[in-house]
Protein backbone atom coordinates (compact mmCIF):
# COMPACT_ATOMS: atom_id res chain seq x y z
CA UNK A 1 0.00 0.00 0.00
CA UNK A 2 1.17 3.38 -0.71
CA UNK A 3 2.13 6.01 2.15
CA UNK A 4 1.31 8.93 -0.57
CA UNK A 5 -1.76 10.78 1.32
CA UNK A 6 -4.74 10.93 -0.54
CA UNK A 7 -6.41 14.20 1.22
CA UNK A 8 -5.27 17.55 2.39
CA UNK A 9 -6.97 19.35 5.50
CA UNK A 10 -7.95 22.96 5.98
CA UNK A 11 -9.96 24.32 8.97
CA UNK A 12 -11.92 26.61 7.51
CA UNK A 13 -14.45 28.06 10.39
CA UNK A 14 -14.92 24.92 12.32
CA UNK A 15 -15.15 22.93 8.96
CA UNK A 16 -12.77 20.73 8.32
CA UNK A 17 -12.14 21.10 3.94
CA UNK A 18 -11.04 17.82 3.03
CA UNK A 19 -9.60 17.93 -0.78
CA UNK A 20 -9.14 15.03 -2.70
CA UNK A 21 -5.76 14.76 -4.44
CA UNK A 22 -5.91 11.96 -6.69
CA UNK A 23 -7.55 12.31 -10.22
CA UNK A 24 -8.67 8.37 -10.51
CA UNK A 25 -9.63 6.96 -7.22
CA UNK A 26 -10.30 3.49 -9.22
CA UNK A 27 -7.39 0.68 -7.69
CA UNK A 28 -8.16 -0.84 -4.78
CA UNK A 29 -5.10 -0.14 -2.59
CA UNK A 30 -5.86 3.61 -3.22
CA UNK A 31 -9.56 3.14 -2.38
CA UNK A 32 -8.83 1.53 0.82
CA UNK A 33 -5.79 3.70 2.13
CA UNK A 34 -8.32 7.00 1.24
CA UNK A 35 -11.20 4.87 3.17
CA UNK A 36 -8.46 4.60 5.59
CA UNK A 37 -7.95 8.58 5.64
CA UNK A 38 -11.47 9.63 5.60
CA UNK A 39 -12.80 7.17 8.30
CA UNK A 40 -9.56 8.23 10.99
CA UNK A 41 -11.11 12.21 10.27
CA UNK A 42 -14.22 10.88 12.26
CA UNK A 43 -12.87 8.03 14.35
CA UNK A 44 -9.63 9.17 15.44
CA UNK A 45 -9.69 12.83 15.05
CA UNK A 46 -13.39 13.46 15.73
CA UNK A 47 -14.27 15.58 13.41
CA UNK A 48 -17.76 16.06 13.15
CA UNK A 49 -18.55 18.96 10.02
CA UNK A 50 -16.41 18.04 7.00
CA UNK A 51 -16.51 19.51 3.75
CA UNK A 52 -14.88 16.53 1.07
CA UNK A 53 -13.78 18.68 -2.13
CA UNK A 54 -13.63 16.73 -5.64
CA UNK A 55 -12.23 19.47 -7.61
CA UNK A 56 -9.18 17.12 -9.03
CA UNK A 57 -11.40 14.19 -9.23
CA UNK A 58 -11.97 12.51 -12.48
CA UNK A 59 -12.54 9.08 -12.16
CA UNK A 60 -13.99 7.05 -8.92
CA UNK A 61 -15.29 3.47 -9.31
CA UNK A 62 -18.48 1.46 -7.37
CA UNK A 63 -15.91 0.82 -4.22
CA UNK A 64 -14.76 4.33 -4.02
CA UNK A 65 -18.72 4.93 -3.45
CA UNK A 66 -18.90 2.76 -1.32
CA UNK A 67 -16.17 4.34 1.22
CA UNK A 68 -18.04 7.65 0.63
CA UNK A 69 -20.87 5.73 2.29
CA UNK A 70 -20.21 4.55 4.96
CA UNK A 71 -18.21 8.26 5.78
CA UNK A 72 -21.68 9.26 5.60
CA UNK A 73 -23.24 6.44 7.85
CA UNK A 74 -20.02 6.81 10.40
CA UNK A 75 -20.40 10.86 10.24
CA UNK A 76 -24.28 10.55 11.15
CA UNK A 77 -23.66 7.86 13.96
CA UNK A 78 -21.69 10.54 15.52
CA UNK A 79 -24.21 13.48 14.82
CA UNK A 80 -21.95 14.95 12.37
CA UNK A 81 -22.66 16.09 8.80
CA UNK A 82 -20.72 15.29 5.52
CA UNK A 83 -21.20 17.24 2.34
CA UNK A 84 -19.48 16.88 -0.36
CA UNK A 85 -18.96 19.80 -3.44
CA UNK A 86 -17.26 20.97 -6.34
CA UNK A 87 -17.66 17.68 -8.37
CA UNK A 88 -17.00 17.49 -12.45
CA UNK A 89 -20.10 16.84 -14.02
CA UNK A 90 -19.43 13.23 -14.98
CA UNK A 91 -18.59 12.31 -11.55
CA UNK A 92 -21.75 13.63 -10.83
CA UNK A 93 -23.62 11.51 -13.17
CA UNK A 94 -22.45 8.74 -11.04
CA UNK A 95 -23.94 9.83 -7.83
CA UNK A 96 -27.32 10.44 -9.81
CA UNK A 97 -27.37 7.05 -12.07
CA UNK A 98 -26.88 5.30 -8.55
CA UNK A 99 -29.25 7.73 -6.48
CA UNK A 100 -27.07 8.44 -4.27
CA UNK A 101 -27.49 12.19 -3.99
CA UNK A 102 -30.39 11.30 -2.93
CA UNK A 103 -28.81 10.42 0.76
CA UNK A 104 -25.34 12.63 0.59
CA UNK A 105 -25.30 15.74 0.62
CA UNK A 106 -24.12 17.29 -2.43
CA UNK A 107 -23.17 21.06 -3.40
CA UNK A 108 -21.99 22.81 -6.60
CA UNK A 109 -18.91 24.76 -4.76
CA UNK A 110 -16.97 25.33 -1.55
CA UNK A 111 -19.05 28.58 -0.30
CA UNK A 112 -22.38 26.63 -0.77
CA UNK A 113 -20.87 23.77 1.36
CA UNK A 114 -19.80 25.73 4.13
CA UNK A 115 -22.91 27.24 3.91
CA UNK A 116 -24.46 24.11 5.03
CA UNK A 117 -23.18 24.27 8.79
CA UNK B 1 -5.38 8.29 -36.73
CA UNK B 2 -4.13 4.88 -35.40
CA UNK B 3 -5.18 1.78 -36.79
CA UNK B 4 -7.88 -0.72 -35.19
CA UNK B 5 -6.47 -2.94 -32.73
CA UNK B 6 -7.30 -6.14 -31.41
CA UNK B 7 -5.69 -8.52 -28.90
CA UNK B 8 -6.49 -10.96 -26.70
CA UNK B 9 -4.64 -12.31 -23.07
CA UNK B 10 -4.49 -13.87 -20.07
CA UNK B 11 -3.39 -12.10 -16.40
CA UNK B 12 -2.98 -13.65 -13.42
CA UNK B 13 -6.09 -12.24 -10.76
CA UNK B 14 -3.94 -9.50 -9.36
CA UNK B 15 -5.78 -6.21 -9.41
CA UNK B 16 -2.37 -4.43 -10.50
CA UNK B 17 -3.04 -6.52 -13.64
CA UNK B 18 -6.20 -5.75 -14.04
CA UNK B 19 -5.27 -1.68 -13.73
CA UNK B 20 -2.91 -2.31 -16.53
CA UNK B 21 -5.20 -3.86 -18.92
CA UNK B 22 -7.79 -1.07 -18.03
CA UNK B 23 -4.79 1.51 -19.06
CA UNK B 24 -4.03 -0.35 -22.28
CA UNK B 25 -7.25 -0.26 -23.50
CA UNK B 26 -8.22 3.52 -22.78
CA UNK B 27 -5.19 4.04 -24.73
CA UNK B 28 -6.17 2.34 -27.80
CA UNK B 29 -9.52 4.58 -27.57
CA UNK B 30 -7.86 8.09 -26.98
CA UNK B 31 -5.38 6.95 -29.99
CA UNK B 32 -8.22 6.52 -32.30
CA UNK B 33 -9.63 9.88 -30.82
CA UNK B 34 -12.64 8.57 -29.17
CA UNK B 35 -14.26 10.82 -26.76
CA UNK B 36 -13.44 11.68 -22.63
CA UNK B 37 -17.31 10.61 -22.54
CA UNK B 38 -16.85 7.20 -24.29
CA UNK B 39 -13.16 6.68 -21.91
CA UNK B 40 -14.93 7.29 -19.28
CA UNK B 41 -17.56 5.00 -19.64
CA UNK B 42 -15.39 2.37 -20.85
CA UNK B 43 -12.72 3.09 -18.33
CA UNK B 44 -15.68 2.90 -15.47
CA UNK B 45 -16.83 -0.61 -17.02
CA UNK B 46 -13.75 -1.90 -17.42
CA UNK B 47 -13.12 -1.10 -13.27
CA UNK B 48 -15.95 -2.70 -12.77
CA UNK B 49 -15.69 -6.04 -14.63
CA UNK B 50 -11.80 -6.91 -14.05
CA UNK B 51 -12.57 -6.01 -10.25
CA UNK B 52 -15.65 -8.60 -10.23
CA UNK B 53 -13.47 -11.02 -12.11
CA UNK B 54 -10.47 -11.19 -9.83
CA UNK B 55 -11.99 -10.12 -6.82
CA UNK B 56 -14.85 -11.83 -6.52
CA UNK B 57 -15.15 -14.79 -9.06
CA UNK B 58 -11.30 -15.83 -8.84
CA UNK B 59 -11.61 -14.43 -5.06
CA UNK B 60 -7.45 -12.90 -6.17
CA UNK B 61 -6.09 -17.01 -6.61
CA UNK B 62 -3.00 -17.16 -7.64
CA UNK B 63 -4.01 -20.87 -9.12
CA UNK B 64 -6.65 -18.92 -11.65
CA UNK B 65 -6.76 -16.13 -14.30
CA UNK B 66 -8.86 -13.87 -16.29
CA UNK B 67 -9.16 -13.54 -19.63
CA UNK B 68 -9.29 -10.72 -22.04
CA UNK B 69 -10.51 -10.09 -25.56
CA UNK B 70 -10.26 -6.37 -26.88
CA UNK B 71 -11.38 -5.16 -30.08
CA UNK B 72 -10.81 -1.18 -31.08
CA UNK B 73 -12.00 -0.24 -34.02
CA UNK B 74 -12.98 3.10 -35.95
CA UNK B 75 -16.69 2.91 -34.28
CA UNK B 76 -16.87 0.65 -31.35
CA UNK B 77 -14.85 -1.29 -28.38
CA UNK B 78 -16.04 -4.50 -27.54
CA UNK B 79 -13.95 -6.51 -24.48
CA UNK B 80 -15.00 -10.18 -23.29
CA UNK B 81 -13.79 -10.52 -19.84
CA UNK B 82 -13.67 -14.01 -18.14
CA UNK B 83 -12.86 -15.65 -15.02
CA UNK B 84 -12.20 -19.38 -13.23
CA UNK B 85 -14.84 -18.89 -10.84
CA UNK B 86 -18.15 -20.14 -9.44
CA UNK B 87 -20.36 -17.57 -11.74
CA UNK B 88 -23.16 -15.65 -10.61
CA UNK B 89 -26.46 -14.91 -11.31
CA UNK B 90 -26.76 -11.45 -12.78
CA UNK B 91 -30.34 -11.38 -12.92
CA UNK B 92 -30.83 -11.98 -9.31
CA UNK B 93 -29.16 -9.12 -7.79
CA UNK B 94 -30.92 -6.48 -6.07
CA UNK B 95 -31.71 -2.68 -7.38
CA UNK B 96 -28.48 -0.74 -5.30
CA UNK B 97 -30.92 2.49 -5.89
CA UNK B 98 -33.92 0.95 -3.79
CA UNK B 99 -34.37 2.23 -0.10
CA UNK B 100 -33.41 -1.33 1.19
CA UNK B 101 -29.97 -1.71 -0.81
CA UNK B 102 -29.35 2.45 -1.35
CA UNK B 103 -26.97 2.44 1.97
CA UNK B 104 -24.95 -0.75 1.29
CA UNK B 105 -21.31 0.15 0.23
CA UNK B 106 -21.34 -2.51 -2.62
CA UNK B 107 -23.80 -3.90 -5.16
CA UNK B 108 -22.81 -1.15 -7.73
CA UNK B 109 -20.95 -2.08 -10.53
CA UNK B 110 -23.20 -4.36 -12.90
CA UNK B 111 -25.40 -1.56 -12.58
CA UNK B 112 -23.11 0.77 -13.52
CA UNK B 113 -21.56 -1.41 -16.53
CA UNK B 114 -25.23 -1.59 -17.83
CA UNK B 115 -26.09 2.19 -17.45
CA UNK B 116 -22.58 3.32 -19.16
CA UNK B 117 -22.64 0.12 -22.24
CA UNK B 118 -24.09 -0.18 -25.07
CA UNK B 119 -24.22 -3.94 -24.48
CA UNK B 120 -23.29 -5.68 -21.28
CA UNK B 121 -23.74 -9.35 -21.28
CA UNK B 122 -22.79 -12.46 -19.13
CA UNK B 123 -22.70 -15.85 -20.38
CA UNK B 124 -21.08 -18.85 -19.13
CA UNK B 125 -23.20 -18.42 -15.44
CA UNK B 126 -21.77 -15.15 -15.08
CA UNK B 127 -18.30 -16.16 -15.63
CA UNK B 128 -17.89 -13.93 -18.92
CA UNK B 129 -18.91 -10.78 -19.70
CA UNK B 130 -19.46 -8.94 -22.80
CA UNK B 131 -18.89 -5.30 -23.15
CA UNK B 132 -19.51 -3.01 -26.29
CA UNK B 133 -19.28 0.79 -26.06
CA UNK B 134 -20.29 2.30 -29.59
CA UNK B 135 -18.19 5.75 -30.55
CA UNK B 136 -20.50 8.53 -29.35
CA UNK B 137 -22.88 6.51 -27.48
CA UNK B 138 -25.21 8.85 -25.90
CA UNK B 139 -25.11 7.00 -22.66
CA UNK B 140 -25.65 7.02 -19.91
CA UNK B 141 -29.34 8.16 -19.78
CA UNK B 142 -28.83 10.50 -16.21
CA UNK B 143 -32.27 10.37 -14.08
CA UNK B 144 -33.04 13.68 -12.48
Amino acid sequence: MSNDRKIDIEDVNGVTVVRLLEKKILDESNIEALGQELFALVDVDGRRKVVLEFKVVEYLSSAALGKLITLNQKMSAAKGKLVLCCIQKEILEVFMITQLHRILTICDDLDQALDQF
Amino acid sequence: MSSPTHFALQIPSVMSEGLRVQERICELMEALSYTARDVFAMRLSLEEALTNAIRHGNKLSEEKVVSVDCDVTENRVCVRISDQGDGFDPFCLPDPTQPEFIERPGGRGVMLMQTYLNQCEYSDSGRTVTMVRERNSPLPIVPE
